[in-house]
């Protein structure tokens, strides 16, 4: 049988009738899809897809699986690697990963493996009954994980299947880290989440909500309490302004504020108590997914016109084609080469308007890509009620700031052996973006997996 | 669920709640705050620690009913509970012995207040008390800051209680009296902090407030309570809550806590239907 040269395209909600509301925008597939599309995998022998993964996920088994109906052994055979399977289908960048290395890419598309995974997870959620691997004999060691994002997720999913008892500190009321506060609904509903919160639960890890670390318990204590390692995943919690005029006015929100009050507190909701601005016009500041997530957000919120404003061109853009692409179907006004220079107010303490200037690319800059610069005497005005900054996060030094003897960069990020996750501080480890700056929820697991087995290891040979 | 041990009111429209939050109450200091959930759809609300006992471990709130969530808070009984109680947060009052201190209270800025007046008096300062309200109603604690101040004052807009006027006219009382002061705490509203630090400045007296703003995460991670401060954007959360008060922008600090109040008002409208729906008041 000849191989389909194209992905089976999953179905979609409309971007007319998506932008009313914040259900997921791809809707799955159907059994009878995903067979056909695992069906073209060619379950090639060197199988490069696995080693595009940074979790090392046995893809070819698990697609077979779902070749063979067996949805559900497809489905144990992902969370061998990924406590996280319904997660990653939807927010990995497969195109950059397994997909992009997967043999059939060279002639055609490449299997849809982000898309199976994302069926097979669900597949298994929708049944209700998820097994729970056996665990080993507690081996009386115990670990604090200090919050609850992607990373911090696998280090405890990781430990307590290796019998380690294991508690995740987070600040926030709700476990997830950026998978409830950051990406929004329609990207990755906040039940999915809780379904793969629940799971790493059921492994046996406490996840105690409403502690902030660094606050109520410094590092230290945590080993006074009787851990004997401590693991920091706390993100890259720190939101970036571009010190320009205008931005402390009414209207003019950082990403994660306007994110967290939507995801997080699901202000979109109305019987929900926390308030968000609902306006008619929004300009969102950035080119990456985060910026892609706000700008869809704030149409959501019923905007009539939402502007995405961006210094380089779309060539240079961090976000994901998809998220892109998705941005553009549902009208999305893109300013490329753009950059504001003050945010002008409304003589009440409210934003009236963006001023911007044309940018033009230059030489390349330390990142590779043309630099912007400004065209001269350029500038243009554009009405606006709400100006949103996704131009990146920092890192959050609230901990950091608490904890003197763990290591930083001069950005505030936590320095570490990168073979082991080790930080300068004894049996302390850190990884995910309070390393690494602004990342990938799967990179933060690949790294999140690995120094679970350094964790592990430094135990083994233990007295 | 944090229980609720003990509730008072305290004033018209004030609560006091006396919550189960032992690991909060161990590491409280002056000047920190909670963010509290009511329940699964609330909102965070920020809210200054005005006691907490270690021994018990209890922490004390005092809740000005200004809006939906706060009086939905209030029909919340003694020994049920409230869902999330994060903190401690903020970065502490900076305490030590400075000399004499003038500690002033506004509004529900009163129980704010309690616990850095003691602070200060537990430092070994001469603690000056200043407590200001519209009307007599709305002083409490006096008592308890009595015990706490070597000097004790009373101001209301109406005079029913104390000297008749603002909190900042006493205050320019015991300036002009020639008291070596040095340092001056405020809280309460904005107007109030401003008035207070416009009336030091001539006098170069050092003045700290604490600032009440708007605030989702409280770890600074969101930006909502964006301050000004010596011409610098400050996260209240976590820079904060205390900052040098002559070099505060308080009129942007007046402007951004009105951000939500249309919003508020509906809530609020939404609110007492309900409640005159469900005979609750």
């Amino acid at each position: 049988m000849a191989i389909n040269k194209n992905k089976t395209p999953m179905p979609s909600q409309s971007p007319g009738e998506r932008v009313k509301n914040f259900n997921e925008v791809p809707l799955g597939y159907t059994q009878e899809q995903a067979v056909a599309e695992a069906k073209r995998c060619i379950q090639c022998k060197n199988a490069p897809c696995v080693d595009g993964c940074p979790v090392e996920i046995d893809i070819p088994a698990f697609i077979k699986m779902i070749a063979e109906g067996d949805f559900i052994g497809a489905a144990i055979k992902l969370k061998e690697k990924n406590c996280l399977p319904g997660v990653c289908g939807r927010v990995c960048p497969q195109e950059d990963q397994c997909e992009k290395v997967c043999t059939l890419a060279r002639k055609f598309d490449p299997v849809a493996i982000g898309s199976l995974e994302r069926f097979a997870a669900d597949y298994e959620q929708g049944r209700g009954k998820i097994k729970i691997p056996e665990k080993t004999k507690a081996n009386g060691k115990k670990i604090a994980v200090v919050g609850s994002g992607p990373s911090g997720l696998t280090i405890a999913g990781d430990l307590a299947k290796l019998g380690y008892k294991v508690t995740i500190f987070e600040a926030l009321h709700k476990a997830g880290g950026v998978l409830v506060y950051g990406i929004p609904e329609f990207r990755l509903p906040k039940s999915i989440v809780q379904r793969e919160v629940d799971y790493i639960e059921k492994l046996g890890v406490e996840i105690k909500p409403d502690y902030v670390i660094g606050k109520v318990h410094a590092v230290d204590e945590l080993f006074e309490m009787g851990y004997d390692a401590v693991y920091v995943g706390i993100g890259a919690g720190l939101p970036m302004f571009m010190k320009i005029d205008g931005e402390n006015l009414n209207g003019v929100y950082s990403a994660n504020e306007l994110l967290t009050r939507s995801n997080l507190m699901k202000a979109y909701d109305d019987s929900y108590d926390t308030p968000v601005i609902k306006a008619k016009k929004y300009a969102v500041v950035g080119g990456g997914n985060v910026a892609m997530d706000s700008a869809r957000t704030a149409l959501r919120l019923g905007a009539e016109k939402v502007y995405n404003v961006y210094r380089r061109s779309r060539k240079e853009m961090p976000a994901r084609d998809e998220e892109i692409e998705r941005a553009e179907e549902e009208g999305i006004d893109f300013r490329l080469l753009t950059n504001p220079v003050r945010i002008i107010d409304n003589g009440n303490g409210w934003v009236k308007a963006l001023e911007c200037i044309r940018m033009e690319l230059g030489e390349p800059d330390e990142s590779g890509r043309r630099r912007p610069v400004p065209v001269k005497s350029s500038e243009f005005t554009i009405d606006v009620d709400v100006v949103v900054m996704a131009i990146g996060a920092g890192a959050n030094p609230l901990l950091t700031s608490a904890t003197p003897d763990i290591k930083l960069n001069k950005w505030g990020y936590i320095t570490v052996d990168e073979k082991t996750g080790m930080t300068s501080k004894k049996n302390v480890y850190a990884g995910g973006d309070i390393v690494t700056g602004s990342a990938t929820v799967i990179s933060a697991m690949g790294v999140a997996r690995k120094i679970a087995r350094v964790i592990h290891e430094s135990f083994k040979y233990e007295k | 669920m944090y229980k609720i041990l003990e509730k008072e009111d305290i004033a018209p429209g004030e609560k006091l709640y006396v919550l189960d939050a032992p690991d909060i109450a161990r590491k409280a200091k002056p000047g920190q705050f909670v963010i509290i959930i009511i329940d699964e759809k609330g909102e965070r609300i920020p809210l200054t620690i005005a006691d907490f006992n270690r021994e018990k471990g209890t922490i004390t709130i005092i809740v000005q009913e200004v809006g939906k969530s706060t009086m939905q808070l209030g029909n919340i009984k003694k020994g049920e509970g409230i869902l999330n109680v994060v903190g401690p947060l903020g970065i502490p009052t900076h305490i030590e012995k400075y000399g004499t201190v003038v500690c002033v209270g506004g509004g529900v800025g009163i129980a704010c207040i309690y616990p850095i007046a003691r602070g200060m008096k537990e430092a070994g300062n001469r603690v000056i008390s200043i407590l200001g309200a519209r009307t007599k109603d709305f002083i409490f604690w006096e008592d308890k800051i009595k015990t706490v101040s070597d000097e004790f004052y009373i101001t209301t807009d109406d005079g029913s209680s104390g000297k008749k006027g603002f909190v900042s006219d006493q205050l320019k009382d015991i300036i002009d009296n020639k008291e070596k002061i040095d340092l001056v705490m405020t809280i309460g509203p904005a107007i109030m902090m401003k008035v207070v630090s416009e009336t030091t400045r001539p006098f170069n007296i050092k003045t700290v407030v604490s600032l009440n703003s708007i605030m989702v995460d409280g770890t600074g991670m969101c930006g909502s309570c964006r301050v000004e401060v010596d011409g610098k954007t400050k996260f209240a959360c976590v820079d904060g809550p205390d900052f040098d008060a002559h070099k505060v922008n308080f009129n942007l600090l007046n402007d951004r806590q009105k951000v939500y109040l249309k919003e508020e008002k509906e809530a609020h409208k939404k609110c007492r239907l309900e409640e005159r729906i469900s005979g609750n008041k």
